[in-house]
């Protein structure tokens, strides 16, 4: 518990950028929402259509709107040009002031459709013009109503926001994301508490406004604005950055040994006299795409991801070949400076528990032939879809009676616990060396490598300091140093260790620091 | 003999809508000063007819003159100010008080009404000026429509129309606030022109009676002639109702007290 309260005073950039983001969704989809209700109220059409969308959109999980927009912006690029930013704060606006839409507008035209048809009548008898009826009467009569969709549209987009850091923008789901990835609890709940906390203020205060104009309080209403309006304010002033110059950008997937990877390279940068800052919890799509369009500028990347995603290559020339034309067409496709191998791999792997291998008689990926039958195969959710499992599959015909799929963190409790019989493991999972795992081996050789690289941005390619800085990570770090800092991460006991320490001791194993 | 031209003509109005006539093809003049009730069944077309005055409805065929003018030529807004419209709804803003209420006629012309303007109007209806802050949801039904009288009395209307104005109220009050209004066409000298489905109001208020039935003007006469048996079936068998209900309350009378 003491923890959380540790955690929660250094949300508050997060803080800022997260009431920024949702205020501004809220603001847009406004914008958009009332004038489209007004002309909803004329025609029935336009009513039915504008509902229908805005409900559509409502079924599309949050999560996949806002990684629907990275590649929609990435297409517009054609027709605004390569400035067109395609992560952080602009998709995330636009998914979740899609996603604000739907209770404003059915709010604004439900009160437009219950006022008082005598009203309406007296507004036109008196002799009212469309605009003064609009004005004078519908759109006070309807405020209070329109102000409850506000209130419903502000909840579900602050805790909705908290989703926008899988696109690059930073939110209280940065703790989050970080917490559920390194299994630190404490995190998880820091960024949850700060996020709900902030959707009951915000849901309390337009409450108060709400009041207000239905019981024609002007104290409460003006009060409230003037809340919320401050708490805005606040939030801007939180993030205006001193500096003109920006810092150097690190990006980091959604999983340990990024985090603890970008602490590495983040701490040398700053030994080096440079400022950093982190882009935690990104989609591993989006890294790539972003330190190419210099969004981040440094990520940590493997070969076979890059040879398999965006080479779009299945076959595999071998460890070095592969390398070396990923190095060659990184800068020449995108500009991006592939500055070095790390020194290990995080590759594909399956592993087994010592006494079912051990009862099974299988020591490597050929001995599963024939018995895969009647077992378990667990994959992380993209494994079963990827030109790794293929090549698996049919270069040693395996046949296996089940595919299930888990989230990377379960998949070890699933093999302890017996549903899964085998799994696709990663080498340089601490959890291998922990549980004692036997990783099979490839004696075909259908498993590509996964070489850890440090990828530059175009942005600092040519920096000849962070290259400088940078170059002693290269060959450095051992698959077992690597698993033993993952591990430390990912360990449930009084071992734990959060990512910047496990940095940190790598950076001591590793003999980069003494 | 040359008259002055009536305040107000109909000129062969017909109302379509899709395949319904609500009105077809009324005539006749309004003159200065009148107090007309305009009687029929639900659905006779009078409540249309009455709107095409202020343009709420246009008709698909003929015109509506005021004052000498096609009233769909006049733009809504002033010619709106200068009919005052009071209808059963009454249609009160729920969010103005009562003066804001009363004083949206002349604010929407861009003229604001003095303090004293609007007492003397709430005077007028027998309301205490007091209740000139006061909130609509906090009148009586009886008030609420007495303010609607003087939101439609506000901008020194020309023509009072009417539409059903006391359907929804209590007998008591709707037979006091019938007699206020028709204290206030005397006084005001105003032309009135009042839709009612109850016979027994048109002729105790009206100096006129016109009967509609099915989109058409059957009958057009007096109080004194329609109870004289003129008008034709439509607007006797109108008749009939309050005088039968007249004639059995005398007889009651004349048993005298009922015994207990």
């Amino acid at each position: 518990m003491q923890e959380i309260w540790d955690i929660l005073p250094g949300l508050g950039d997060k803080l800022a950028a997260h009431v920024v983001l949702a205020a501004s969704a809220i603001a847009l989809a406004m914008l958009i929402a009332l004038p489209m209700a007004v002309w909803a109220g004329r025609s029935r059409t336009v009513s039915r259509i504008a509902l229908s969308l805005a409900s559509l959109v409502q079924t599309i999980p949050a999560l996949a709107l806002l990684a629907l927009f990275f590649p929609l912006l990435l297409s517009l690029r054609s027709v605004f040009g390569e400035g067109l930013p395609t992560l952080g704060f602009l998709p995330a606006l636009m998914a979740l002031t899609l996603y604000a839409l739907l209770p404003i507008l059915r709010n604004a035209v439900t009160a437009q459709a219950n006022l008082d048809e005598g009203v309406l009548k007296a507004a036109d008898g008196v002799g009212m013009t469309k605009w003064q009826k609009l004005v004078l009467v519908e759109a006070p009569l309807s405020a209070p109503f329109i102000m409850a969709g506000i209130r419903t549209a502000s909840v579900w987009t602050i805790g909705a926001a908290t989703l926008a850091t899988t696109i690059g923008q930073p939110s209280l789901g940065d703790p989050i994301f970080a917490g559920l990835q390194t299994q630190n609890w404490a995190l998880v709940l820091a960024g949850c508490l700060a996020s709900a906390g902030l959707a009951l203020a915000a849901d309390n205060l337009l409450w108060v406004i709400e009041v207000g104009l239905a019981r024609r309080k002007r104290w409460m209403t003006f009060g409230g604005m003037a809340i919320v309006v401050l708490g805005i304010c606040a939030a801007l002033w939180g993030q205006r950055t001193d500096e003109t110059e920006r810092p150097i950008v690190i990006a980091a997937k959604q999983f340990s040994e990024q985090y603890i990877l970008a602490q590495l390279i983040g701490s040398r940068l700053e030994a080096a006299g440079y400022r950093v800052e982190y882009r935690d919890g990104l989609g591993s799509a989006v890294v790539h795409s972003a330190v190419a369009s210099s969004s981040v500028d440094i990520s940590v990347d493997y070969t076979g991801t890059i040879w398999a995603n965006f080479l779009k290559r299945a076959d595999n020339p071998g460890r070095e070949a592969m390398y070396e034309t990923i190095r060659e067409w990184e800068l020449r496709e995108n500009g991006v400076k592939v500055l070095g191998r790390l020194g290990f791999e995080n590759a594909y792997a399956f592993a087994m528990r010592p006494d079912r291998a051990k009862e099974l008689g299988v020591t490597n990926l050929a001995d599963l032939v024939g018995k895969g039958g009647s077992l378990t195969v667990g994959g992380d959710p993209e494994f079963f879809e990827r030109p790794e499992w293929l090549a698996v599959r049919d270069a040693y015909g395996l046949r296996f009676g089940r595919t299930r799929n888990f989230a990377p963190t379960f998949m070890y409790d699933a093999l302890r616990s017996g549903e899964a019989d085998v799994i696709s493991a990663y080498t340089s999972d601490g959890r291998i060396a922990a549980d004692k795992l036997v990783v099979l081996a490839d004696p075909r050789g259908a498993l590509p490598s996964y070489d850890a690289l440090l990828l530059l941005s175009p942005r600092i390619a040519d920096d000849p300091g962070v290259a400088a800085a940078l170059q002693p990570l290269l060959g450095a770090i051992s698959v077992e140093a690597m698993r033993e800092a993952n591990f430390e991460v990912d360990r449930e006991d009084a071992g734990k260790l959060t990512p910047p320490q496990a940095a940190e001791q790598l950076a001591k194993r590793t003999g980069l620091e003494k | 003999m040359e008259t002055a031209p009536p305040l107000l003509r109909f000129d062969g109005v017909t109302c379509r809508f899709g395949e319904v006539t609500a009105v077809g093809g009324v005539t006749c003049d309004i003159a200065f000063g009148s107090f007309v009730a305009m009687v029929g069944a639900s659905g006779s077309g009078k409540s249309t007819l009455l709107k095409t005055v202020n343009t709420l409805v246009e008709p698909t065929g003929g015109r509506v003159l005021f004052g000498g003018e096609e009233v769909t030529q006049l733009k809504p807004a002033r010619l709106r100010r200068r009919v005052g419209y009071v209808f059963q709804g009454i249609g009160l803003f729920p969010h103005f008080s009562v003066a804001e209420n009363i004083a949206i006629g002349p604010r929407l012309a861009g003229e604001k009404l003095a303090r004293e303007r609007i007492a003397e109007l709430l005077e007028l209806v027998e309301l205490d000026p007091a209740y000139a802050t006061r909130m609509p949801d906090e009148l009586s039904g009886g008030q609420r429509q007495r303010v609607g009288v003087a939101r439609a009395l506000a901008g020194e209307p020309e023509l009072l129309i009417m539409d059903e104005p006391f359907g929804a109220l209590d007998p008591v009050t709707r037979d006091a606030l019938g007699r206020k209004v028709r204290e206030l066409h005397e006084r005001l000298g105003l032309t009135t022109v009042m839709v009612t489905h109850d016979m027994a109001e048109a002729l105790l208020l009206a100096d006129r009676v016109l009967v509609m039935d099915r989109g058409a003007l059957v009958a057009d006469e007096s109080p004194r002639a329609l109870l004289a048996g003129k008008g034709g079936t439509v607007a006797q068998r109108l008749v009939s109702v309050p005088r039968e209900q007249a004639e059995k309350l005398a007889a009651m009378e004349g048993l005298g007290e009922p015994r207990s």
